[in-house]
């Protein structure tokens, strides 16, 4: 995936000469987790540069940078580092084009490693989405495979709105993609990566891939669940998950971050909402706990296993 | 330091002593506060430019005046007025030029004058018809107003930034007050600035005041010498002063349109009224200080100079007073006869690329 997101950006700074690239470690370092490499080399230290440490004024520059016409990429090193620049995203980033009455677009791009799984230092480990799709005027997209990471990015960036780019750390070494391409499924459209009719799980990031080895061993066992890829968390595809229940009946809601108003509280809310008639068993939510996210000792313990998935599915199933 | 009564001394007698929060270095000044030449009085403008820059800033407080008036009878929301800052807004405004590009904090509406926005559309922020600038901040390059504190800072150290890659010969200025420079957008933005030698001059209006907390209790230095530690100069000017704010301005602007990099300018001055309508400084502040402060007043001094320099007579006066009262009744007019927005402009602008389920809720909301 690393080298999808490389390749997105490298694609992305050729096609249009007001991209900018910068953030912490960004340039001679090319990111802590290599995302960047090779980019200053390439387009020069004016187009991709390094910051001081300085999540605030990175975002805060952006917004300047926009007003001057330059369309930012930026990067925050890690999820719980992006929070210093909370303010400059919901009060500015996100209500600029409102505010200017659609005469200053926010075409801003912040890309940050996200959620766990990596055995990480504390604070390297989280799940921020929540804070940025309850933001109105953010988008939030989330890629579970490096073709997408490619796709959403390069849409990202071409995207004249805001969007975060919330990037699985623990699939940063997945490899199953080769080649590239933008076409696809566009910000706002999940989609279906396995096919079932017995239930759907619904996830995003790193759950995506955990979720298909739990629809694997349930294959064994003779359930046929559908894993949906949410991959824009916001907005989010409100008529898939709809879709889905209406020919499955049943639904799994899979995410790392914590329960309680995390994603799956939306995506629950929304299924009762659109399609209450058709449910045959309660919505099960499988999610990280109510708790900060935990030492590297016990993250196993925290992110949904598969056996908890599958767990759920049987239950739903057999409701 | 200097004392209060030191400083007395070295100035001559006084009639009342200066805000507490000017003490310590002594500010760049060209005028004294009666008017009386202290420094060179060129500072590269004409006479009818001077006359302008007089006239704007009565303009200003007359009109600062009848929106504090307009919140007063119901028509404007809560406003902050910024009687006794002219010098510094006017000062420093006319100093910009056309492709400079103003990153004001709420309280800015004489520098919007002088760049041409339309006070009534700045005004329909106060009036509550709609957030941020309704003005196009691109035709005057005047950003949308901005509340959060010292987030704008960063915002002009960007377009800066921007400003450089693209080799344009122009800069930003973003202005804020004491209190902003307590918050760590402050330092992110002068740190960056200082770091990528942004063509950007960082405007402080030290007004003494942050709602209730004195200047003393916001900081324990003198702000301008901030600029050593980002590495680039500082300068503290007398901001009731506005030759002087004008000739601090003039030069940070050429320094950062030449490559010379940023400039941070402590304006001091003094906020002579509420830090806004729904503010009572009467629980926080003496009005013997506001009455001594009076005594500083940026106008009185400016054309007690241009008066005795020629430039300027009575006659001309109450020409301007009629002329600016009608100006005022007609902004004034203009705020009062702006339609209300449209219930779905909430929705037309929120995004570029609106999601679907927008459109389903600007239909609830239009009873479709």
């Amino acid at each position: 995936m690393v080298a999808a997101l490389n390749a997105a950006l490298r694609d992305a700074l050729r096609d249009d000469d007001r991209v900018l690239v910068f953030g912490e470690d960004v340039g001679r370092s090319g990111g802590v987790f290599r995302v960047t490499d090779g980019l200053q080399p390439e387009f020069g230290d004016r187009r991709v540069f390094d910051t001081p440490i300085s999540e605030s004024g990175i975002a805060g520059a952006a917004v300047g940078l926009a007003f001057a016409g330059w369309r930012s990429v930026v990067e925050m090193q890690f999820d719980a580092f992006s929070y210093p620049a909370l303010e400059q995203i919901i009060d500015h980033i996100a209500k600029m084009r409102e505010r200017t009455r659609g005469r200053i677009d926010m075409p801003i791009t912040i890309r940050m490693p996200a959620f766990g799984g990596i055995k990480g230092k504390e604070h390297h480990g989280e799940s921020p989405e929540t804070y940025y799709v309850h933001t109105a005027g953010l988008k939030v997209v989330t890629p579970s495979s490096p073709g997408d990471a490619y796709r959403l990015l390069r849409l990202a960036i071409a995207d004249p709105d805001p969007v975060i780019v919330l990037e699985p750390k623990a699939r940063y070494w997945a490899k199953e993609d080769t080649s590239f391409d933008v076409e696809g499924p566009g910000i706002g459209e999940g989609r279906v990566v396995r096919d079932g009719n017995a239930a759907s799980i619904f996830t995003y990031g790193a759950m995506v891939s955990r979720c298909l080895d739990a629809a694997s061993s349930l294959a064994d066992e003779g359930v046929a669940v559908r894993v949906v890829d949410l991959r824009s968390l916001s907005p989010l595809d409100t008529g898939l998950i709809a879709g889905c229940v209406r020919e499955t009946g049943r639904a799994v809601v899979v995410h790392e971050a914590p329960k309680t108003l995390g994603l799956g509280a939306e995506v629950t809310a929304r299924i009762v909402e659109d399609a209450f008639d058709f449910l045959e068993a309660p919505v099960r939510r499988v999610t990280g706990y109510d708790v900060p996210y935990p030492p590297a000792a016990l993250e196993h313990h925290y992110l949904p296993s598969v056996q908890r998935i599958a767990a759920a599915v049987r239950e739903v199933v057999s409701y | 330091m200097l004392s209060a009564s030191d400083e007395q001394r070295s100035r001559g007698i006084r009639v009342a002593p200066e805000p507490e929060h000017w003490r310590g270095t002594e500010p760049l000044r060209v005028l004294d506060a009666d008017g009386t030449v202290v420094g060179d009085p060129d500072v590269g403008l004409e006479p009818d430019e001077l006359r302008a820059m007089l006239r704007w800033m009565l303009l200003a407080r007359r009109l600062d005046r009848e929106c504090i008036a307009l919140q007063r009878q119901g028509e404007l929301t809560v406003y902050p007025g910024f009687e006794g800052q002219e010098a510094a807004q006017i000062g420093s405004a006319m100093a910009l030029g056309p492709d400079d590009f103003v990153f004001p904090t709420f309280r800015e509406l004489a520098v919007a004058l002088v760049r041409g926005v339309d006070p009534v559309q700045y005004l329909a922020y106060h009036r509550g018809t709609w957030h941020g600038g309704p003005y196009d901040p691109r035709a005057t390059r005047f950003g949308p107003i901005c509340i959060p504190v010292a987030t704008q800072i960063a915002h002009g150290v960007g377009y800066a930034i921007g400003l450089a890659l693209d080799a344009t010969p122009a800069c930003s200025i973003s202005y804020f007050g004491d209190g902003s420079t307590s918050e760590g957008d402050f330092h992110e933005a002068a740190n960056l600035a200082g770091v990528f030698t942004a063509p950007a001059v960082l405007f402080c209006q030290n007004n003494g005041w942050a709602i209730s907390m004195p200047a003393r209790s916001q900081t324990a230095g003198e702000i301008w010498r901030r600029a050593a530690g980002y590495g680039f100069p500082g300068v503290r000017v007398d901001g009731n002063d506005v030759l002087a704010v004008y000739r601090a301005t003039r030069e940070a602007t050429a320094r950062a349109r030449t490559g010379g990099g940023p400039t941070l300018i402590e304006a001091m001055t003094y906020r002579i009224g509420a830090h806004s309508t729904a503010d009572d400084p009467g629980r926080y502040r003496d009005d013997d200080e506001v009455t001594a402060a009076r005594a500083f007043d940026p106008i009185t001094r400016f054309q007690t100079w241009l008066v005795t320099a020629g430039h300027f007579d009575d006659e001309l006066l109450a020409g301007w007073n009629h002329e600016i009262e009608e100006q005022v009744l007609a902004i004034r007019e203009g705020v009062i006869a702006q339609p209300a927005p449209a219930v779905e402009w909430m929705f037309d602008w929120a995004y570029a690329n609106p999601p679907d389920e927008l459109a389903g809720q600007r239909r609830e909301v239009l009873g479709g």
